[in-house]
């Protein structure tokens, strides 16, 4: 995709507001703002005490992309793949996110920040991996 | 309030997935696309604005008690380095490739993304779901 100063500072911002949404969790409610941690607990035969914070957390995070579409401007959205990749790619970022015990958000960006090795490793291996596997598929096998 | 907080600080993740356009599959993928020739490092400031805002709340967090509405602060990090971090962390990481969603943006999308949002939703909830029966019954 193209990328100028404006994304960089978009960027920029929006990572300031994800940064000061974990931080409001994390000094207010104590909780870490990983989203596969989040979501993951709602999906378990045995809800976790906390469920309905986890479960108000993730429809904030859902609606405010669709407030911002009625407000300011549809965000552009380009998916490409057909349903059979979309569904590996889910099932594997749900069952790996669990597996690993974070993801972007977990690892990425609350353990990352507390200098934690578990996540700074993670993390490492997840974009390492990530990297690989857009290559091949774009650049090998696509080719 | 914790109920409020949980909510606001939802709203404000999903802010900041639009307003960078971590939301964007294409835009992730660019990112992720070190070696296609037309590298897009938006990803790289993402991550930099927000890993500097937590660490000064994880500082913060570090001279407090407990948080401000109760309950308890996470405890210190675990330093278990194991196969089955690693690994997941693999797994991850190949289905973050071959789509460019992750839990978060993924979620972010459920209202604005469409059909193709939905279908990598419903996958990946089974995936956690599934994990999280194997690990119940593994447990007892």
């Amino acid at each position: 995709m193209n990328f100028d100063l404006t994304n960089a500072l978009f960027g920029l911002g929006g990572g300031i507001l994800i940064g000061l949404s974990a931080a409001l969790l994390l000094l207010a409610n104590g909780r870490i703002a990983g989203i596969s941690g989040i979501a993951g607990s709602l999906v378990a035969l045995k809800l976790p005490a906390t469920w309905r914070e986890s479960a108000l957390f993730l429809a904030g995070l859902v609606a405010a992309p669709a407030i911002y579409a009625l407000v300011v401007s549809p965000p552009d959205i380009k998916i490409t793949g057909s349903v059979p990749l979309l569904v590996t790619g889910g099932v594997l970022v749900g069952i790996g996110s669990r597996l690993g015990s974070g993801c972007t958000s977990g690892h990425g960006v609350c353990g990352i920040s507390r200098l934690s090795k578990r996540s700074i490793l993670a993390t490492a291996t997840f974009m390492a991996i990530a990297i690989a596997t857009v290559t091949i598929s774009r650049h090998l096998i696509a080719a | 309030m914790r109920k409020l907080v949980a909510l606001v600080a939802g709203l404000i993740f999903g802010l900041g997935l639009v307003v960078s356009d971590m939301i964007n599959p294409a835009r992730v993928l660019g990112f992720l696309d070190l070696f296609g020739g037309a590298w897009d490092p938006t990803l790289a400031f993402v991550m930099i604005g927000a890993v500097l805002v937590m660490a000064i709340a994880w500082l913060l967090a570090g001279a407090r008690r407990q948080p401000v509405f109760g309950g308890d602060l996470p405890g210190p990090a675990s330093s278990l380095i194991d196969a089955r971090l690693i690994g997941g962390a693999a797994v991850f990481g190949f289905g973050w490739g071959l789509v460019g969603l992750c839990p978060g943006p993924a979620l972010a999308g459920l209202l604005v993304g469409g059909f193709s949002v939905w279908v990598f939703i419903a996958a990946m909830i089974a995936g956690m779901g599934a994990l999280n029966i194997t690990n119940t019954k593994g447990s007892t």
